[in-house]
C-alpha cells in the first residue's frame, strides 16, 4: 500500500516512516504541510497520515484543501491535542481518523488498516461470517456450527465490530470509541472483562478459538490461527 | 439582579431613605415657616390696635367725648382693616363702623376675639377679628378691633395645601427614586450579565461603558482593566498547557515508540521483553496521569463550554452501568442502577461519561466483594444530580475535602492502582457544569453525588 506520512517532529516520523515499511508499506514523507499538500495532490496515495500541528501549513488546512480538490484520500489526524472538541473539528475539516499522541504503534497500524479496509468498495453486507461464526445483522442473530447464540445488543455491537474487521488488530481504544463511543480511557481495563465474556459465548465448547488476544495491540477475530 | 423585587434593591432602598429624610426636613421648614408666619402677622395686628388704642386715647384726653367720636367717625369712613364702635351705656352705638356690639368668641389676656359681618362686594361675609375693650366714664363702652380674616386665610391656605404639597412631593420623589434606582439597576444589570458571560467561560467580553463618564464606567473601566490582565494570563496559560501537551507527549511518543521498536525485536518471552513490557505500562501510566492533568486544566479553564448540549443523564449513567456491569461481577460487587426517567441537562457528553466513570471505577475498586455499588440519577429541586453509593470503607469526614485534591491519594489506598487524580477530574468536570462533587456518608460507605445548580 502507497502511504503518505506528514510529521515535523523527525524523529517521530523517522520512527513512523520506518515501521510501516517494515510493515510492508511504500511511504513518502513530508516534514511542512505546503510540501505535504503538494504531494498528496500530485500521485495517488492509499492513506496519509497527517499532523494537525505542521510549519507553513496547517494539518486542519491541509485536509480542507486537499478536500476541496476533491481529493477523498483516507486521512488518519495525529495530534498532541486529545481534546473532543479537536478531534471534532479535525474530523469536520475532512479527517477520517484522529489519533492522540502519544499512541502505539499497532494502534496506528490497526487504524490505518481499518481505514484502507473501509475505502475498498464493498456490497452492503447483511451476513458476517468468520469460520463457523455467522453473524445476522438483519435478525440480529448469532449462530456458532449451526448452534443460536445469545447475545446482549452490546455483545453484538462488539462482535459486529470484530467480524467487520476480521484478521484484523482492533485494539481497546477502536473498541471504546466504536462500540461504546467513549472517547476517554477508562482507568480499570473494562474491555478485557467485555472480551472475557463474549469469548465465554462463541468460543466455549468450540474449537478453533477465533477471538485471540494480541498482546500488547488488542484482540482480532480470524478463522485460521 | 433579574427578578429581585424594586422595593429590595439597595439603590431604590437608598432613595426612599433620601426622600424620607427629605420629607421630614421639608415639613419641619414648612412647619417652622407657618408658625412663624403666624406669630408675625398675630404681633401686628396688636400692635397695630396698641398704635390705635394710643392715638384714640390721646384725642380723648385732649378734645373729650366729642373729639373722640369725630375720629372714630373719620376712621370709620376709610377704615381698611380697621374696626371701631363706641357705644352708650344702653349699647346703642353712636360712632365706628360696626352696627352692633359684637359677641366675644374667645377674650384671650387683654383682647378679645369675636365674628362680625362684612360686606364685601356687596354681600355679607362672617369675618374674624380681634381687639380690645375699653370703659369710659358714663357707661360708654368702646371697642377697637382689626379684621384678621387676612391672617385666618393664610392659615386656611396654608392647612390646605400642606397635605398636597407633601403628598406632591412624595410622589415625584418616589417616581424620581424609581428612576434613578431603575438606571442604577439598568447598569449594574449590564454589569452582572457580562459577568455572568464570562463567567461562563467567554473572556472576550468587555463591561459596557456610559458616555456619562460616572462612577459605574469608573467600575466598569477597572474591571475591563482586571478582564484584560485575566484573559492575557488565561491565554498564557492555555498557550503553556498546549505547548506542554505538544512538547511532552511527544518525546513521551518517541519514547513508547523506542520501546516497542525494542519489544520487536526481543523473543517474546525472554525476562527482557517482560521488562520492556512493563516500561511501556509504566509509560502508559505516565501519558495517563499528564493526559488527566491536562483535562483537568482544560475542564477549569471553561473551554469545553463551547461544545455542550442537551444530554441525558439517565441514558448516560445506563451506558456507564452497561460499561462497568461486568467488570463488578469479576469483583463480586453487585452494580445496580435506580430506575430514572429521561433527566436532561446541558453538558459535555463525553465529560459527564468521564466524569460518572471515575467514580464508579472508583466505588469498585475501594469495596470489597461481597458489596454492593448504586447509580442513580434524579431530579434535585430546579436542577438534576448523578449518585454513585456504595457500601465499602468510605472516607472519614475530616479526609474528604483532601480526597478531591489533585495527587492526594488516602491511606487506605495508597496500594490500589491510581493517579490520584480520579475525583479532582470529576470535581474539575463539575465545575465545568456549575456542578459541585459532593461526597458524603452512606452508612456505611461513600456516596459520592455530582449535584447540577
Amino acid at each position: 500500500m502507497r502511504m503518505l506520512v506528514v510529521e515535523d517532529d523527525i524523529e517521530a516520523q523517522r520512527y513512523l516512516v520506518n515501521g510501516l515499511r517494515e510493515s510492508g508499506h511504500v511511504v513518502d514523507d513530508a516534514a511542512d504541510g505546503e510540501t505535504g499538500l503538494t504531494l498528496a495532490l500530485s500521485r495517488p496515495y492509499d492513506v496519509a497520515v497527517i499532523d494537525r500541528m505542521l510549519p507553513k501549513l496547517d494539518g486542519l488546512r491541509l485536509v480542507q484543501e486537499l478536500r476541496e480538490h476533491g481529493n477523498a484520500t483516507p486521512i488518519l489526524f495525529l495530534s498532541a491535542l486529545s481534546e473532543v472538541d479537536d478531534r471534532v473539528k479535525g474530523l469536520k475539516a475532512g479527517g477520517d481518523d484522529y489519533l492522540t499522541k502519544p499512541y502505539a504503534f499497532v494502534e496506528l497500524l490497526a487504524r490505518i488498516d481499518a481505514l484502507m479496509r473501509r475505502r475498498q468498495p464493498s456490497a452492503v453486507k447483511t451476513r458476517l461470517q468468520v469460520g463457523d461464526l455467522e453473524l445476522d445483522l438483519l435478525t440480529r442473530a448469532a449462530k456458532r456450527n449451526g448452534t443460536g447464540i445469545d447475545l446482549q445488543p452490546r455483545e453484538f455491537r462488539l462482535l459486529e465490530y470484530l467480524m467487520r474487521h476480521a484478521g484484523q488488530v482492533v485494539t481497546r481504544t477502536m473498541l471504546l470509541e466504536s462500540v461504546w463511543e467513549y472517547h476517554f480511557d477508562p482507568q480499570t481495563n473494562v474491555i478485557d472483562v467485555h472480551i472475557s465474556r463474549l469469548r465465554a459465548k462463541i468460543d466455549k465448547g468450540f474449537e478453533p478459538a477465533l477471538l485471540q488476544t494480541v498482546r500488547g495491540a488488542g484482540y482480532m477475530i480470524r478463522a485460521k490461527p | 439582579m433579574l427578578g429581585t423585587p424594586l422595593i429590595r434593591t439597595l439603590a431604590f432602598r437608598i432613595a426612599l431613605a433620601y426622600l424620607a429624610l427629605f420629607a421630614v426636613s421639608a415639613a419641619a421648614l414648612v412647619g417652622f415657616t407657618y408658625w412663624n408666619t403666624k406669630r408675625a402677622l398675630d404681633v401686628e395686628t396688636d400692635q397695630t390696635i396698641q398704635a390705635e388704642i394710643a392715638g384714640l386715647s390721646e384725642e380723648y384726653q385732649r378734645q373729650g367725648l366729642g373729639g373722640l367720636t369725630d375720629v372714630i367717625t373719620a376712621r370709620s369712613m376709610h377704615a381698611g382693616q380697621g374696626l371701631y364702635l363706641l357705644v352708650g351705656p344702653l349699647a346703642h352705638p353712636l360712632a365706628g363702623n360696626l352696627d352692633a356690639w359684637p359677641s366675644v368668641r374667645r377674650s384671650a389676656g387683654r383682647f378679645v376675639e369675636f365674628d362680625y359681618e362684612r360686606r364685601v362686594a356687596g354681600a355679607l361675609e362672617h369675618h374674624p377679628a380681634r381687639g380690645r375693650v375699653f370703659k369710659l366714664v358714663g357707661g360708654l363702652q368702646l371697642l377697637v378691633a382689626r379684621d384678621t380674616h387676612e391672617r385666618f386665610e393664610t392659615e386656611r391656605m396654608f392647612t390646605t395645601t400642606l397635605p398636597w404639597s407633601v403628598a406632591l412631593m412624595l410622589t415625584l420623589g418616589l417616581i424620581g427614586g424609581g428612576l434613578m434606582s431603575r438606571n442604577l439597576l439598568r447598569r449594574l444589570d449590564q454589569i452582572n450579565s457580562t459577568s455572568r458571560e464570562i463567567m461562563a467561560g467567554d473572556l472576550s467580553r468587555r463591561l459596557p461603558l456610559s458616555r456619562a463618564g460616572d462612577e459605574f464606567d469608573t467600575l466598569a473601566r477597572n474591571l475591563n482593566r482586571m478582564l484584560e490582565r485575566i484573559e492575557r494570563l488565561m491565554k498564557g496559560m492555555r498557550e503553556v498547557t498546549d505547548s506542554v501537551a505538544h512538547d511532552l507527549r511527544s518525546p513521551l511518543n518517541r519514547l513508547r515508540n523506542r520501546l516497542e521498536g525494542a519489544l520487536k525485536r526481543l523473543p517474546p518471552e525472554g525476562e527482557e521483553a517482560e521488562e520492556i513490557d512493563a516500561a511501556i505500562s509504566e509509560t502508559d501510566r505516565l501519558i495517563g496521569t499528564f493526559d488527566s492533568l491536562l483535562l483537568i486544566a482544560e475542564a477549569e479553564a471553561g473551554a469545553a463550554r463551547n461544545s455542550m448540549s442537551r444530554v441525558d443523564l439517565s441514558a448516560l449513567a445506563h451506558d456507564v452501568w452497561e460499561l462497568y456491569a461486568p467488570v463488578a461481577e469479576e469483583n463480586g460487587i453487585e452494580l445496580d442502577i435506580a430506575p430514572a426517567f429521561p433527566l436532561e441537562v446541558r453538558g459535555n457528553g463525553n465529560l459527564l461519561s468521564q466524569a460518572l466513570a471515575n467514580l464508579v471505577d472508583n466505588a469498585i475498586k475501594y469495596t470489597p466483594a461481597g458489596g454492593r455499588v448504586t447509580i442513580a440519577t434524579e431530579k434535585n429541586g430546579e436542577g438534576a444530580m448523578m449518585t454513585v453509593a456504595d457500601n465499602g470503607p468510605g472516607i472519614p469526614v475530616e479526609d474528604r475535602p483532601r480526597a478531591v485534591e489533585r495527587f492526594v491519594r488516602l491511606e487506605a489506598s495508597r496500594h490500589s492502582p491510581g493517579t490520584g487524580l480520579g475525583l479532582s477530574l470529576v470535581a474539575a468536570v463539575a465545575r465545568l457544569h456549575d456542578a459541585r462533587l459532593e461526597l458524603s456518608d452512606n452508612g456505611p460507605g461513600l456516596k459520592a453525588s455530582v449535584v447540577f445548580a
